[in-house]
């Protein structure tokens, strides 16, 4: 299971095209991987390895360094709370614990019932609104335990469901490859290559 | 900012100001839009760079401007896209939207807030050099700079600002919209590449790997920050010399500061370069309005995590590049934090190691080892089981990723990660030293800051994933 379905194939394909070698699309794909399902699943990586003509261990290779590919489910919310500097000196780590007591798990565990995972992250460039969170790579500043109880509240709820979706779907505007796409770099790379 | 702001305020002199050529459209609601940024002057660099300007002349206005890049290292933009030799295409321009540096939060908004001026920069940039296509990489964590960036993408293209024959004329480009998936050496400009080839992002070695020679697929190509490429559509428009008069002798522009941590009104700020200095951004009503709880400034960071810390009698220093560097530290990409008088150093220090730790991407055995040593090092004083010779641990380790611990560092390493993880040891142990044998000595922090306990079990004191 979860290979591209027909329609991220097409999506895929259209990816691989903007670039002048298709083993670049080894990070967008493993993202369009993660929109599909939640995770990256083996099999993904073996239908991403045919589509750009590479090994499954080449593409696992890569998928395994970046931090936001998971490997496994984890909850449908990715609580993403700073620890780092400039969130460290006005109460981070305080935000932390208390996003893990109120979930009663540990940073980088998931509740049971699959909805929510919390990480222990690096800065996410928020810092002048610290402590700051994210969750599912969406937002919120100044975060206080108060208002961090009520944003998990409100996931639980679904009242949220319309501005965070759920983990793996990033941006979701995609650039159109266009008639005017000119393509020039990549004829450009042909000459080249075919010297 | 009105002279009533600035004539009770005692610096002793007006706080400079200029013009808001990068923040322009941060407060407009649709700044972000087509119809928002055509509407407040966009595309028309553009128009007048192809229509009017031969690219020669375009790279002449940015040599003029003397604009140092905005990415952390300072150089100037024009003398890069020099390095590009002749004749040789394809060429790329790589656009470093990968923020990432503890502090650092300017480039986000950029493309958050003003995603066509971003856009605008960049076919200005590759009709500049001749490129005939250029790949935006976005930070994986950013989704709304994605999501504006695509949306403004698309705009541009149906508007006939990217793709083919722009404006009617026979210059094409395309940009490739692309974003990471979580890895702060991706912001190091040989690791970017690697990455956007679809590989483990680990620097390259340089030489022979400068990317203006042999960058992506091994082509010639300009790896420039999102604020540098920014920049652009202003020194079209107004001309080279006047950007350059906007900033102090030798630091031109307006360049924009995150001031973070214990201030009042923390915030991104759009400055004169080179002659405003760090206490006008930290004291000045219309930026931080003082530090929290009228407190002393115990030490800063200038410049990010990677810079060497600041303390008291560095804040009359102008933000300005060789003012800073010869103070021993550097501007980096403009991340300021400040630290007050109760800041438990030792944990401070420890937290940016446990960052660099964290992030080493392996590739050199004196980074991969050394940050991680010393990270649990400091981790076991902060836990109360530091020992006697720890200090002197921590510098022997520190010695073997920079030798000497001089600034510039010194590097045994392929990139500059692992000598970054020095400068908080080299800044916090030297000055406080007393606060890491209090550690040491009783366990616990010393009186007189804000300390919370930590024990090795807990998350406030995890170790590194590592």
């Amino acid at each position: 299971m979860s290979r591209f379905n027909d329609s991220n194939v097409t999506l895929a394909k259209e990816i691989i095209g903007r670039f002048p070698r298709p083993k670049s699309a080894v990070i967008p794909l493993l993202h369009l991987a993660q929109e599909q399902d939640g995770y990256v699943t083996r099999d993904a990586m073996s239908h991403i390895a045919e589509l750009v003509n590479v090994t499954t261990a080449e593409v696992y290779g890569t998928a395994t360094f970046y931090e936001m590919f998971k490997f496994e489910p984890i909850g449908k919310y990715c609580v993403n709370v700073c620890t780092n500097i400039a969130c460290q000196l006005v109460g981070g780590w305080e935000l932390l614990e208390h996003a893990e007591e109120k979930l009663g798990i540990k940073a980088g565990s998931t509740t049971e019932d699959g909805l929510f995972t919390i990480e222990d992250v690096e800065c996410i460039a928020a810092c002048t609104e610290a402590p700051a969170i994210q969750v599912n790579y969406r937002y919120r500043y100044k975060v206080t335990a108060e208002n961090l109880d009520q944003l998990i509240d409100d996931l639980r709820a679904g009242r949220l469901a319309d501005e965070i979706p759920p983990h793996g779907t990033l941006a979701r505007v995609r650039q159109r490859t266009t008639d005017t796409w000119a393509n020039t770099g990549i004829e450009a790379q042909a000459k080249v290559d075919a010297r | 900012m009105s002279d009533n702001t600035t004539a009770n305020y005692s610096l002793g002199g007006q706080v400079p100001t200029g013009p808001k050529i990068l923040t322009s459209r941060w407060e407009s609601a649709d700044g972000h839009t087509y119809d928002g940024y055509v509407r407040t002057g966009g595309y028309t660099a553009l128009r007048k760079a192809l229509t009017t300007m031969s690219p020669a002349q375009v790279h002449d206005e940015v040599k003029a401007s003397e604009m140092q890049g905005r990415g952390g290292a300072g150089f100037p933009a024009g003398t890069k896209w020099g390095f590009l030799p002749a004749d040789v295409h394809p060429r790329y321009l790589v656009i470093n939207g990968d923020e990432s540096e503890p502090g650092t939060y300017k480039d986000r908004l950029l493309m958050e807030k003003d995603p066509h001026q971003l856009i605008e920069g960049i076919i200005i940039a590759c009709y500049a050099f001749g490129a005939a296509q250029a790949f935006l990489y976005v930070r994986g964590e950013m989704a709304l700079a994605q999501e504006r960036l695509a949306q403004a993408l698309n705009d541009a293209y149906a508007n006939n600002l990217v793709g083919k024959r722009i404006c009617g004329t026979d210059f094409s480009v395309d940009i490739t919209l692309t974003w990471g998936a979580g890895a702060y050496i991706v912001g190091e400009e040989t690791a970017l590449i690697e990455s956007l080839e679809g590989e483990r992002g680990m620097p390259r070695l340089k030489p022979p790997f400068f990317p203006a020679s042999k960058g992506l697929y091994m082509q010639p190509t300009i790896v420039n920050n999102v604020e540098t490429l920014s920049n652009l559509p202003y020194i079209v428009n107004q001309g080279g010399t006047s950007f350059k008069d906007l900033g102090g002798a030798t630091s031109s522009g307006m360049r924009i500061f995150a001031v973070s941590g214990h201030v009042n009104k923390p915030g991104v700020f759009e400055v004169p370069n080179g002659i405003t200095t760090f206490r006008m951004l930290f004291e000045a009503p219309e930026y931080c309005g003082g530090v929290r709880s009228d407190r002393k400034v115990k030490a800063f960071i200038p410049g990010g995590a990677s810079a060497m810390w600041f303390f008291d009698e560095h804040l009359d220093l102008p933000l300005d590049k060789p003012t800073v560097d010869q103070a021993g530290s550097m501007l980096g990409s403009g991340a300021i934090v400040v630290m007050d008088e109760t800041t438990d150093m030792v944990k401070a220090c420890w937290r940016v190691v446990r960052f660099f730790a964290r992030e080493s991407c392996g590739k050199c055995t004196p980074c991969r080892e050394g940050t991680t040593w010393l990270e649990r090092i400091l981790h076991r004083i902060l836990t109360g089981n530091g020992r006697r010779e720890d200090l002197d641990l921590l510098f022997e380790v520190s010695e073997s990723i920079s030798p000497g611990l001089a600034w510039p560092p010194r590097q045994t390493t392929i990139c500059p990660l692992g000598p970054s993880a020095v400068s908080p040891i080299a800044s916090a142990v030297n000055r406080f030293r007393h606060e890491f044998e209090h550690y040491i000595e009783h366990g616990r922090a010393i009186a007189g800051v804000e300390y919370v306990p930590m024990h090795a079990g807990s998350s406030h004191g995890a170790h590194a994933h590592v």
